[in-house]
């Protein structure tokens, strides 16, 4: 009953060019049928995520550990709520990150649980930059 | 199988078989010899009405699987073509969708009733729990029903409720790939939910073999409590069970009957006519109301493990009833600390079923804890403590004092206990109504001519639709459920096969490949669906500023909102189920001035009565745009009407044949009540 060869073959690694996305804007990819919101962050973002102290949060987790060095305007996490399944909307929410239409849980720019019942932070699927302009997710 | 019965039977056939295989004595002294207490009420009716509804679930469903395919890319299609083509498919499809909510209704009463006679305790632990088992077997089967549609809840609340494994510790995640068959709810999983929802209700079927025989062995219980000791306590099950039963099934057909053919979609949602999109979540996810209780107690709790544990224990609990309560008095009618407490526990059921529907804020959070404590309370702490320290009223000396006897009176807590369970009743109803966004203003209720148990389409109206449709709206909007040939069906516009045809044969249709392998363009013929005007999903997001104008073929049963206390309990009655033509007609002529001090985002037009106010389409229709032949005059509030109605006919083509039949079959249902209420008294006029 696990995923059959099909599926696992469906779910191989992808390849996303990160040019069209511009300072500010984010888009939505599919990978192994789950939504990936890939944000090129503003720097204020990027000041947001990192002013606030990790042990406060839900779920301590810094966003130097979210991101990938040297790329920390890009944001990749898995757009699936970690409460009970719902997509979260980007740039929505007190904290300008992702908000939960289905319970209202709210993420902040580094995709970290800051309020509602969700338990954890914004997944981060396995990616890697291929070079500054592309990332292979999986 | 305790009846006192040496059967033989008297046809020679018959005793061969019986000698080899003794089946006809088992039936003979299992339904017909059964000695049964003779003062059952109708509450003991709904064992029978159980047996019935699960032989109608699995007729319906064995041939609704016959024409529905589980794949996701064409089970929703697959569901609609059986609605509108298969030869009483609508017929099959509401029968089977009404029929596990009346499945589910029936089992809630039947379980009350065991809760209040106390039908559980001692010998009838384990006829106890396996009805436990059916209970759970039920709400597995009824979950992946409700998936193999393949709409937006079908597939919203599928992902929810198999994520919930994820809250296992260590393998939680295993689990969930291994249920999902893949990364995410797709199609592995439709495939398999369909295998095991045809699977499971034989699985139930046996359970209930088990159930019955452990009731045999033990006896029914009855509102007294008391065993029968004599002959004079119980009376064969055939004709005075078996009359008594027909009757009380007669009635609750009636019911059956209501939802339908006359109110197929009260009791589901507008979201689950919209095909499942695993990238967009509806607003509100609701599981079906018969799960609301459980979804309530779930969200009470703010840990996610906790939250799967106190669900699935609130079902398990049932199952230690036996040893939780242990009064030895058995008929809450003699218990009366028992009595009220059992109605206020109702009362907790049914506003955790309504909390269950509400979104999780503010006041219906705290109120949710608060009964979900009472709940647990109840059973935990409550019903042990009864046992010890109630002191019961005198039971009757036997079933046949009993029946001789008088009952009192009800009591006044009973009474005002009925009531709240009457208000909580009504909330709990209209929770079933999908509660849409709170920013939406309620759309103007406009009479329309298929409204009420003898609706009709009116002709002209649904043809100047058409022309409204095929002019205006066909340059963004699909129609793809819609066949020419449906134009000359019975039920709709009215017009003859030749005139579809040629309709048909203004259209261009691409077909193919030829003999040398190209496509090719052709004219429509009857048997063709309405093109999309637009090959893909891109290729409409492009030309439409980046939104997706939607397919009509559905719209008018995708769209509601919210009637409010107590309209909806009127709603059941009157038959109202025109949110959708409501909606439509008010969209059309709701665009507005944006007010000041709202902003809208750019690209979209403000509109009244669309949620959220900004919308992507700009106003489409206005005064004098279609002309009509019939002298209708040309504005605005004559097309939103004609289209409304149109769109209201391309959802529901069958509407016509469904009232005409639903009336027949009430007619031929109402008379045989009536035959089966006198037939009732007559046979019991010396039993009672």
């Amino acid at each position: 009953m696990n995923p059959d060869a099909s599926t696992i073959a469906a779910g191989a690694p992808i390849e996303v060019d990160l040019t069209p996305i511009a300072d500010g804007q984010d888009i939505k990819v599919f990978w192994r049928g789950k939504p990936i919101y890939i944000m090129h962050r503003t720097k204020k973002q990027i000041e947001e995520a990192r002013s606030v102290q990790v042990s406060s949060l839900p779920d301590p987790q810094s966003d130097e550990a979210r991101v990938k060095e040297g790329h920390d305007q890009w944001l990749v996490v898995i757009g699936i709520c970690t409460h009970l399944g719902c997509i979260p909307i980007a740039h929505e929410g007190n904290y300008d990150g992702f908000f939960c239409p289905c319970h209202g849980s709210q993420y902040d720019t580094s995709g970290r649980i800051r309020q509602g019942p969700a338990p954890a932070n914004l997944a981060v699927p396995p990616y890697q930059f291929v070079s500054d302009s592309k990332i292979q997710i999986g | 199988m305790s009846g006192p019965s040496d059967f033989q039977p008297t046809n020679p056939a018959l005793r061969w078989i019986e000698r080899r295989l003794p089946i006809f004595g088992l039936m003979h002294s299992s339904f017909v010899a059964y000695p049964t207490p003779r003062n059952l009420n109708y509450w003991w009716t709904f064992g029978a009405i159980l047996s019935l509804m699960l032989g109608v679930q699995i007729l319906t469903g064995v041939v609704l699987a016959m024409h529905y395919t589980p794949h996701a890319d064409l089970a929703f299609g697959s569901v609609e073509r059986i609605v509108r083509d298969v030869n009483f498919g609508w017929l099959l499809r509401n029968m089977h969708a009404a029929g596990a909510s009346m499945f589910f209704f029936a089992v809630y009463v039947h379980m009350f009733r065991g809760l209040y006679y106390g039908s559980y305790k001692e010998p009838r632990e384990v006829l106890w729990i396996l009805g436990v088992i059916i209970y759970l077997l039920m709400m597995a089967t009824g979950f992946m029903g409700y998936v193999l549609p393949w709409g937006q809840m079908s597939f919203w609340g599928a992902t929810v409720i198999t994520n919930l494994f994820s809250a296992i510790p260590y393998v939680g995640d295993l689990i969930v790939t291994w249920l999902w068959g893949g990364y995410s709810v797709g199609n592995p999983t439709l495939n398999r939910f369909f295998s095991l929802h045809y699977l499971l209700p034989f699985v139930i079927a046996g359970v209930v073999v088990l159930h019955v025989w452990a009731l045999h062995v033990a006896g029914q219980n009855n509102p007294a409590g008391v065993e029968p000791r004599t002959e004079k306590d119980t009376v064969p099950f055939t004709p005075y069970a078996t009359i008594k039963d027909m009757f009380g099934v007669s009635c609750f057909l009636l019911l059956y009957a209501w939802f339908i053919f006359y109110m197929p979609n009260y009791l589901g949602d507008a979201d689950n006519y919209i095909p499942a999109n695993p990238g967009v979540t509806p607003a509100h996810i609701v599981p079906e109301w018969y799960y609301l209780p459980f979804y309530a107690i779930l969200r009470s709790i703010p840990n996610k493990l906790a939250g799967v544990i106190a669900m699935f224990s609130a079902i398990l609990v049932l199952a230690f009833l036996p040893w939780l309560d242990t009064a030895r008095t058995r008929s809450s009618r003699y218990r009366p600390l028992a009595k009220q407490f059992f109605w206020i526990f109702v009362v907790v059921c049914v506003l955790l079923g309504y909390l269950g529907a509400q979104p999780p804020e503010g006041i219906y959070v705290i109120a949710g804890r608060i009964l979900t404590v009472c709940y647990f309370s109840y059973f935990l702490i409550l019903l042990p403590l009864l046992s010890r320290i109630e002191k019961p009223r005198p039971v009757p000396n036997s079933i046949a004092d009993d029946v001789i006897a008088k009952y009192g009176s009800k009591t006044a807590p009973m009474v005002s206990a009925a009531i709240m369970l009457a208000v909580a009743g009504a909330l709990f109803a209209g929770s079933t109504q999908s509660a849409l966004a709170e920013q939406q203003d309620t759309p103007p209720s406009l009479k329309w001519s298929f409204a009420g148990p003898f609706g009709k389409y009116d002709r002209g109206s649904l043809q100047r639709g058409l022309k409204i449709y095929k002019e205006v709206c066909s340059n963004c909007h699909g129609l793809s459920y819609i066949a020419f040939r449906n134009l000359a069906d019975p039920g709709g516009p009215g017009y003859s096969a030749a005139q579809a045809a040629a309709f048909a044969s203004e259209y261009k249709i691409k077909d193919g490949p030829n003999d040398q392998g190209e496509m090719f363009e052709r004219p429509g013929r009857p048997a063709d669906y309405f093109p999309s005007p637009f090959p893909n999903e891109q290729a409409a997001r492009v030309a439409n500023g980046g939104g997706l104008p939607p397919d009509l073929s559905l719209i008018a049963k995708a769209r509601s909102y919210e009637r409010g206390f107590p309209w909806f309990i009127f709603d059941f009655f009157s038959q109202f189920q025109e949110q959708g033509p409501n909606y439509i007609a008010a969209v059309l002529q709701g665009y507005q001035k944006t007010p000041p001090g709202v902003t809208i985002p750019e690209g979209n037009y403000y509109n009244k009565y669309f949620p959220g106010h900004a919308i992507k389409m700009p106003q489409p229709l206005s005064d004098g745009q279609v002309t009509f032949d019939d002298g209708s005059p040309a504005t605005l509030p004559q097309y939103a009407r004609d289209i409304a109605t149109f769109l209201m006919w391309a959802a529901e083509p069958q509407m016509e044949a469904r009232k005409r039949l639903g009336l027949q079959v009430f007619v031929i249902l109402i008379i045989f009540t009536g035959l089966m209420y006198f037939t009732k008294k007559k046979v019991w006029a010396d039993a009672h």
